[in-house]
């Protein structure tokens, strides 16, 4: 396949993987972190830390959608869905998080709630037009890169005229994130999750360019290298951390040129800013309360704003005691650390998040990776 | 089709209207046990099925068995949507039930047939999948002997549901099971992975795509006998339909407890079928096949058994495509690409789509 197989080269990635073995100090470890869920899957997918020296540590970070969306909200899209005469409409992966109780949104689908996997927000609006007779919702969650399809599904409501469709908006932000995890304490202060770099984003930075992460390079002094989802952009992207590193430098890089500009993509942006506007403050799972992370809907689009059109009550709901999701997604700990892992807690029936998409940091483990264990 | 003595049109002098098979659609009545059933029956099923057993039309199939062992083997067909490039609910249910029945190197014989109608079902739709089922049966040489129909209300079912019966006669000497893979046994596929899933999918009213893909439906048992005549000592025969090829191999690993490693550069997949995968955001392993089988042999015989497969037109693709190893964790685990490793892991629920 054009434009894939040239980027999955086994050849290639063999000889990355040789510079990479040169370039490490065998003296030193290098943690490195990436953001996104892309990325860990691709990880886990091709098998990447079989050709990695001993002394790299990939550390799955928070960038998978579904896994940082707090169960407060599920638990709202659920009891929306549950209304009489509501189709709620979402994405794939989401439909199957559980919330404290075990609910889903899969669970009450079965149960006769109309719940509806869409592969795009414009099928929302679709769905709206084609059952008048209904309150279409769109259930928006995802990172920047999934913002501009929201707000053109707002807008294209709009122009229709459609008084039946509306946006439960969960969007969040990349920055304000890995600001808050290079801000904890665990990082900053104790030291407990030494972070020596990050693989940026690909599609998010391909909306956002790579100019936001300027900050994180110079104020943390954390180089960054903005990689594509595809295993050699990973690896490659590995090579450039491990060489600034080892001179000393932190700068942000742009392994994924082939798509992502310093200023990102600037229709996107002016479409997202003309519909949404930033929360003071919004729940992540994981994380906790992080300032300034999220959008919602502006009040000239407030007809499409689920929350002022439904009751929506703020709930906050604390993860199972035994799933370490919040750690795993900071990086303080890693799934095998997690009692419940791999027993309790399954991509079959799982407890905590992260087991939730093939994204999360569990999940990839425990289907690509936990051979490794019994090794 | 229950019923006794002779059809009740044949027999009778007077004008019966015949059933609109253009514009009709299926009544509660048609499943009634009476004259429309009967109706149904005689213009429909036995034109299409036609065979001296058949046309016994009595409430079971009487047929002489061979000496030796047995095997039976039923599925049930809830395909949507019912018509789909390279097929439709019709052949798939015929190939279906004779490939679970070939997979234990047996020669299938005769098949039976069950239709859940649901009231309203255009007929002519309902024609078209009885004569596709004929067709299949006949090229496969295996004949449908027995059936049944019921109609339930409409809205409680989804148009039509078709349960295959199939039984056959294993040859002296042949003993293929799942738990029979042993360490160092090479594996072998007979064809390129998730055609029928994804001409499914292209289809499917969310999703709607274009893709020249025809689903891979077809039946096995001529392939399967080739087979067993040039290696008769094959240990595992599987068709990897619903929950593809990963899906199948755990099922094998757990069954015989031994692991399985496969090569992801020696696994042959259709270009388009990657390319949806890729989009769609699936794993090619896990998507559905039916025409396609897994074959677990000794290592030296393995070429031969290659070669005999390649010869035949639904083997042509064959490959090696990995190997049985010892592992007291029945791990399936595969050699990427990129020569890095990683586990092939059960499906958990439904496979469903990565957001970013």
């Amino acid at each position: 396949m054009k434009y894939i197989d040239e980027f999955r080269d086994g050849t290639l990635a063999k000889k990355i993987a040789s510079a990479i073995k040169n370039e490490v100090n065998p003296n030193r470890r290098y943690q490195l972190m990436e953001f996104c869920g892309g990325h860990t899957h691709a990880i886990s997918r091709y098998g990447i830390p079989d050709l990695l020296p001993g002394n790299v540590r990939m550390i799955h970070g928070p960038g998978c959608p579904v896994c940082v969306l707090p169960v407060g909200r599920i638990e709202n899209a659920i009891r929306l869905a549950q209304q009489p005469g509501v189709i709620l409409c979402s994405y794939g992966d989401m439909l199957r998080v559980p919330t404290d109780h075990g609910m889903s949104l899969l669970k009450i689908k079965a149960q006769g709630a109309d719940v509806r996997m869409v592969y795009s927000s414009i099928d929302a609006v679709r769905i709206a037009q084609e059952n008048p007779q209904h309150q279409v919702v769109f259930f928006a969650i995802g990172f920047e890169t999934t913002t501009p399809p929201t707000a053109i599904a707002i807008k294209q409501a709009q122009a229709m005229g459609l008084n039946n469709f509306t946006v439960f908006c969960n969007h969040v932000l990349t920055p304000p994130a890995i600001s808050h995890i290079l801000q904890s304490p665990e990082v900053r202060q104790l030291g407990w999750v030494p972070l020596d770099g990050f693989i940026g984003p690909a599609h998010v930075s391909t909306i956002i360019g790579s100019h936001p992460y300027e900050y994180f390079a110079e104020e943390f002094q954390k180089p960054v290298v903005i990689a594509g989802f595809e295993p050699l952009d990973v690896m490659q992207a590995i090579l450039m951390l491990i060489q600034q590193i080892n001179q000393g430098r932190a700068d942000v890089e742009n392994e994924f040129t082939r798509a992502v500009t310093r200023e990102g993509n600037l229709k996107a942006q002016y479409l997202v800013a003309e519909v949404f506007e930033l929360r003071r403050v919004f729940e992540w799972r994981g994380l906790g309360w992080v300032p300034y992370s999220a959008l919602r809907i502006k009040a000239a689009f407030a007809d499409f704003d689920a929350e002022k059109r439904f009751q929506i009550p703020a709930l906050s709901i604390a993860d199972h005691k035994a799933c370490e999701c919040g750690a795993i997604l900071r990086g303080i700990k890693q799934p095998q650390d997690c009692k419940i892992f791999g027993t309790v807690c399954t991509p079959d029936n799982p407890v905590g998040s992260c087991m939730v998409s093939s994204e999360g940091a569990c999940a990839a483990h425990y289907s690509y990776g936990r051979f490794r264990q019994t090794a | 089709m229950k019923s006794t003595g002779k059809s009740v049109i044949a027999g009778n002098a007077a004008y019966v209207r015949p059933i609109d098979f253009k514009k009709g659609r299926v009544e509660m009545g048609h499943g009634g046990g009476g004259r429309m059933t009967m109706q149904l029956i005689d213009t429909l099923f036995l034109t299409a099925f036609d065979n001296d057993i058949l046309r016994q039309m009595n409430d079971q199939a009487c047929f002489s068995v061979p000496a030796g062992r047995m095997v039976m083997s039923t599925d049930s067909h809830v395909v949507s949507p019912l018509f789909f490039p390279g097929g439709d609910i019709g052949s798939l249910s015929v190939n279906g039930t004779i490939n679970d029945v070939a997979m234990s190197g047996a020669r299938p014989h005769y098949l039976s047939a069950s239709f859940i109608l649901e009231e309203g079902f255009p007929l002519s739709d309902l024609k078209r999948i009885v004569e596709s089922m004929a067709k299949a049966a006949h090229s496969a040489g295996v004949p449908i002997i027995t059936g049944d129909t019921k109609v339930v209300e409409k809205g409680k079912g989804d148009g039509v549901f078709i349960t295959t019966t199939g039984v056959g006669s294993v040859p002296d000497g042949i003993h293929i099971s799942s738990e029979l893979a042993r360490p160092g046994d090479k594996i072998l596929l007979s064809g390129t992975l998730g055609d029928h899933g994804i001409a499914i999918l292209s289809l499917r009213e969310n999703l709607t795509f274009h893709t020249s893909v025809q689903s891979d439906t077809a039946a096995l048992h001529e392939l399967v006998a080739s087979m067993i005549q040039a290696v008769p000592a094959i240990h595992v025969l599987r068709d990897p339909t619903r929950g593809g090829l990963a899906t199948a191999l755990n099922e094998i690993a757990r069954q015989s407890g031994v692991g399985i490693k496969l090569r992801e550069d020696k696994l042959p997949i259709h270009e388009q079928v990657r390319a949806a995968c890729e989009f769609l955001g699936f794993d090619p392993l896990y998507v559905a096949n039916e025409g396609k089988l897994i074959a677990i042999c000794e290592p030296d015989l393995a070429d031969k058994l290659l070669q005999t497969m390649q010869a035949s037109p639904l083997g042509r693709d064959a490959a090696i495509i990995g190997e049985v190893i010892a592992d007291p964790h029945c791990f399936v685990q595969m050699e990427t690409i990129f020569g890095g490793q990683r586990v092939v892991d059960w499906l958990s629920g439904e496979q469903l789509p990565r957001i970013c």
